[in-house]
């Protein structure tokens, strides 16, 4: 099993796509998203639970001048992640195919094109070949949201790609000055994940280091003060690239944290502990407040992103393996929640003459109780409700920071609090209520149920069985800890 | 009273590796001679061909007297033909190939007569390649005034344009300024230290003569300053923009490659192979230039519409990056110079190539506009441009991404972070501008307002209709198409680049301590 097949079969059919007759466009990239999914499992299937190192190792030389080596990996950690976005590419993918009718060509060759760059993402084992991902990242959503947005599209684009870029720019140049500092006297450099683990960096070097790559991830998460391009950029993405944005996106940041930082700069990570914490406690009080503020639908999904990334980074940053264990099952699960949510947003505005505006929604439920009940388990899971994954993911950050950081931990519970206040308004205002003035209720349609129904079954069966992701990612999860917090124990 | 003639040694020529600078000067001679032949076949197909032959066997010449890391000066040190020299020496042959084939429909050509076009432009590549391996101090200021000249002249042959003209004359005086400048210059480190000869120079700074000599350091900033206009490094720039807007553009497109990559090669061999015992002094010095460069020339391209403007002001930001790897002064730095300039050369030949289509059958000539809804309209200008931008602007998957973590890689690793970080900087304002080049080109309905210019009259090339025009110059969408795949190529597999690269870094290796 490859790895690099799994990457670049994405992109392969998208640049066979661009080269077919438009109508025939979509569904070869939807039949590539299907098959990537069916090999993402396969990986899930043959993945050995026991071990903390990687597997399906993918090891070259890329551009042995520079040291960078094209290597690829799976282990506890980025299983999940890559599971995630071959999950949920696939109703992204269906509902574009229903849905765009504009160059259809160049729409999905974009949309492959950033599925490719998300695994290898996720899938890179090598410092300089994850920037190139990271970056790669980009140039897709810059032209999907750019070129098939609604309302002022160019401007929300290019101040989404500004500020990630700069962020990500400020990472190259981190990740440059790591490897070359860390390189000892006469070694050769090496931009390996594993290598540079093992190299020590002076503790100095490590702490501003730590700042570049922060500032790239905070962005792309996004939290608290790096978030000025979510409200534009958030009104203007066509949905399904929305869902992906948010759902899939936002987790690669968090999630080189966990991969990069912990490991390579675990004095650095020391060093700023308390600061990316008040960072990650500051964003969710922020972001549920302004859920709860927002009148756009989207906007109030937007805002939850925030304050669930805050929780993410809070249960990293407690430095505790039930925090960094919880941070991983929330990216996976807020993930999975927030996809058929954008989704359910997209159907709700398609019933009420295209607003997504809560003012002028609401009687949804009467006639369509799929669709409620649907939205109902959404919503009670990115609640995290007893019984989602959402709520393991969150308990467990919760008890890594009551065990390291207790005042954090009692403000950051007030977080859990709000998001019910937030995520009750928002199915209230929708499902219930009077009837908008444009609001016909109906039934999902045929497509819209294949695209979110298997989402939200995923989810309900993570609520019943968490233990399919905790068991599997706690080793590598725990040993990413190691460096950077010695008194954990190593499992095996 | 005889001559002592015996006495009277003619200096050694080696004419091996002197074969690809006569192919060049031979060729542009036949081309001269060759234009005098009014016939049309002659004009139209023979002149350009032969010049095209000329450079082609150049290229194959060079490949034949590549040799890594052999150092050999020749006539009496006055050239030393080794790799950066023929490395670089490539690049402006592949610039005056492509220059040619943008040409070939110019009117400017027609205009001042193909011959003497032609003729220029060899003749000014033939000062490029003195100039990129000039060993003595003679060498260098012959090269660079027989680089100089014929473009002086290739700028203003659009002579119905008051602003080709105005281009030329003031290229000319601000190119003189300069050339005095740089010849002060030299002359004062002659003085300081009795020598012409790099080698000389270099043996004798630190020795002879001290490091901090007010003569020799006078002399360094006065040449620094001259060749600081040729490569418009800041604030040495202010003539690029406006030459470049009124030069015709397939001059432009070679002066922005040509020109650039013949000042920071000799940026190169004179400061870190005839200075680099100096170059606590200097370095910090072109640092800041470097600093200076990048940030006025992305600041000033933001507010740009017209693309040849916009393209010049990315130029001067360009070269600050590419400053940054002189300034090092390492064997690294060297190398990443390099590879940016081969990089910078695709990415710029294939926007340069895109703006000429456009600009022949637009009415809107080189702004902006004139690329609006291009990727609907024609997908294959469209998506050259696309890689050029993304690639200046350093996005991966490109030869630029690479070139710029190489950029970096050498200023980290010669304890200049912080020039890197500044490489960093720099980048993320070029994205306000390349973005929205590509923005114009997909994003239809750009909320900009447009400008109200005058409708231009526009000569047609072939038809009117903007559609026909890739279908009109296939080779400007050749060039555009290649230039951009080699740059996408480039940064998937940049293998075979990094070995040249090295092969140059070699060929000054006795000049590094470390």
């Amino acid at each position: 099993m490859y790895l690099s097949i799994l990457i670049f079969l994405p992109l392969a059919s998208g640049l066979l796509a661009a080269a077919l007759p438009a109508r025939l466009a979509r569904w070869l990239v939807l039949g590539a998203a299907v098959v990537v999914l069916g090999y993402a499992i396969a990986f899930l299937a043959d993945f050995d639970s026991g071990r903390a190192g990687l597997q399906h190792v993918t090891d070259r030389s890329w551009i042995s001048e520079l040291g960078i080596r094209y290597q690829l990996g799976v282990d506890g950690l980025n299983l999940f992640l890559i599971l995630l976005t071959a999950i949920a590419w696939v109703p992204a993918t269906l509902w574009a195919a229903f849905t765009e009718g504009r160059r259809p060509r160049l729409f999905f060759f974009h949309l492959a094109l950033a599925e490719t760059a998300v695994l290898g993402a996720f899938c890179a084992q090598d410092l300089a070949l994850f920037v190139v991902f990271f970056d790669l990242m980009l140039v897709p959503f810059y032209f999907l949201i750019g070129g098939f947005g609604s309302g002022d599209r160019v401007r929300a684009t290019t101040k989404f790609v500004i500020y990630t870029l700069a962020g990500s720019l400020l990472m190259l140049a981190g990740a440059v000055a790591l490897g070359v500092l860390a390189t000892p006297e006469g070694g050769q450099i090496s931009f390996s994940l594993a290598q540079l683990a093992q190299r020590s960096l002076p503790t100095g070097s490590q702490e501003w280091i730590v700042l570049l790559f922060a500032a790239a991830f905070f962005v792309k998460a996004p939290l608290f003060p790096l978030h000025g391009w979510v409200p534009e950029t958030y009104r203007a993405t066509p949905l399904p690239v929305l869902a992906l944005l948010s759902g899939v996106l936002s987790k690669v940041g968090v999630y080189g944290f966990l991969r990069i930082v912990l490991p390579t700069m675990p004095q650095g990570a020391q060093h700023w502990q308390e600061l990316f914490i008040v960072i990650a406690v500051v964003s969710i009080l922020y972001g549920s407040v302004l859920a709860f503020s927002q009148d756009n639908a989207r906007l109030v999904v937007a805002y939850s992103s925030i304050a669930q990334l805050g929780f993410i980074t809070l249960g990293i940053f407690a430095l505790d393996p039930k925090g960094a264990q919880g941070a991983v099952m929330q990216m996976l699960s807020h993930g999975l929640v927030v996809v058929p949510l954008f989704l359910i947003i997209g159907a709700l505005a398609t019933r009420a003459g295209g607003s997504e505006s809560l003012s002028e929604l609401g009687g949804m439920a009467y006639r369509a109780p799929v669709l409620a009940a649907l939205f109902l388990i959404v919503a009670f899971a990115t609640l995290a409700m007893p019984g989602s994954p959402n709520f393991v993911g969150e308990i467990l950050i919760l008890f890594g920071a009551f065990e390291h950081k207790l005042v954090y931990g009692l403000v950051a519970s007030a977080g859990v609090v709000l998001a019910a206040v937030y995520v009750i308004r928002l199915f209230q205002r929708t499902m219930h209520n009077r009837p908008g003035p444009a609001v016909a209720s109906r039934e999902l349609a045929r497509l819209e149920l294949a695209a979110i129904a298997p989402v939200v079954a995923v989810v309900v069966a993570l609520g019943v069985y968490p233990q399919l992701v905790l068991r599997r990612s706690e080793p590598a999860t725990t040993a990413k800890l190691k460096p950077a917090n010695p008194e954990v124990s190593v499992i095996r | 009273m005889s001559l002592p003639l015996a006495e009277v040694q003619a200096p050694h020529v080696d004419y091996k590796a002197l074969s690809p600078l006569i192919a060049v000067t031979g060729g542009s001679i036949l081309v001269l001679l060759a234009g005098l032949l009014r016939a049309r076949l002659v004009q139209r197909v023979v002149l350009p061909a032969m010049t095209i032959a000329a450079l082609l066997t150049a290229i194959g010449l060079t490949i034949w007297v590549w040799e890594p890391g052999d150092v050999k000066p020749i006539i009496e040190g006055a050239l030393s033909v080794d790799a950066l020299g023929l490395g670089v020496s490539m690049l402006f042959y592949v610039a005056g190939i492509v220059t040619v084939l943008m040409s070939l429909r110019s009117a400017a050509m027609r205009e001042v007569g193909r011959g003497e076009y032609l003729t220029l432009l060899l003749g000014s590549i033939s000062g490029m390649v003195v100039l990129a391996e000039a060993e003595n101090l003679v060498t260098l200021f012959v090269g660079i005034e027989l680089l100089s000249i014929p473009l002086y002249v290739l700028c203003a042959t659009e002579l119905w344009r008051r602003t080709s003209l105005e281009a030329g004359l003031k290229y000319l005086v601000i190119g003189s300024v300069g050339s005095a400048t740089l010849l002060y210059g030299l002359a004062l480190i002659y003085g300081a230290t009795g020598s012409t000869d790099f080698a000389a120079i270099g043996a004798a700074v630190g020795k002879q003569v001290g490091v901090s000599d007010p003569l020799l350091l006078t002399g360094i900033a006065l040449s620094a300053t001259g060749l600081a206009f040729k490569a418009s490094v800041a604030p040495f720039h202010q003539w690029t923009p406006d030459v470049y807007q009124g030069a015709p553009t397939p001059i432009t497109a070679f002066m922005a490659v040509a020109t650039k990559a013949a000042a920071l090669a000799v940026f190169l061999r004179f400061f870190d192979q005839a200075l680099i015992s100096s170059q606590t002094d200097w370095a910090p010095a072109l640092a800041v230039l470097a600093t200076a460069t990048i940030v006025i020339g992305n600041v000033g391209a933001i507010a740009q519409r017209s693309l040849k403007r916009l393209l010049a002001w990315s130029g001067v930001a360009q070269a600050g990056y590419l400053l940054a790897g002189v300034v090092v002064g390492t064997r690294l730095g060297l190398q990443a110079t390099v590879f940016y300039l081969a990089v910078y050369l695709l990415m710029n030949m294939a926007a340069f190539a895109v703006v000429t289509a456009r600009e022949r059958v637009s009415e809107h000539g080189d702004d902006l506009a004139s690329l609006e809804d291009l990727g609907m309209a024609q997908p294959w200008l469209a998506w050259p441009m696309t890689i050029a931008m993304l690639a200046l602007a350093g996005f991966p998957a490109t030869g630029g991404f690479i070139g710029k973590f190489y950029l970096i890689d050498a200023s980290v690793s010669g304890d200049y972070t912080w020039l890197g970080i500044v490489i960093v900087i720099g980048s993320v304002i070029s994205l306000a501008y390349y973005l929205r080049v590509i923005a114009v080109m997909w994003m239809g309905g750009y909320e900009v307002e447009l400008p109200t210019l005058p409708r231009r009259r526009v000569r047609p090339v072939a038809g009117w209709s903007p559609e026909a025009d890739a279908r009109a110059q296939p080779e400007l969408l050749v060039v555009a198409v290649v230039c951009a795949a080699l740059t996408v190529a480039l940064g998937i597999v940049p293998g075979p680049l990094f070995d040249a690269a090295r092969d140059v870094g070699s060929s000054l290796a006795g000049a590094f301590s470390g």
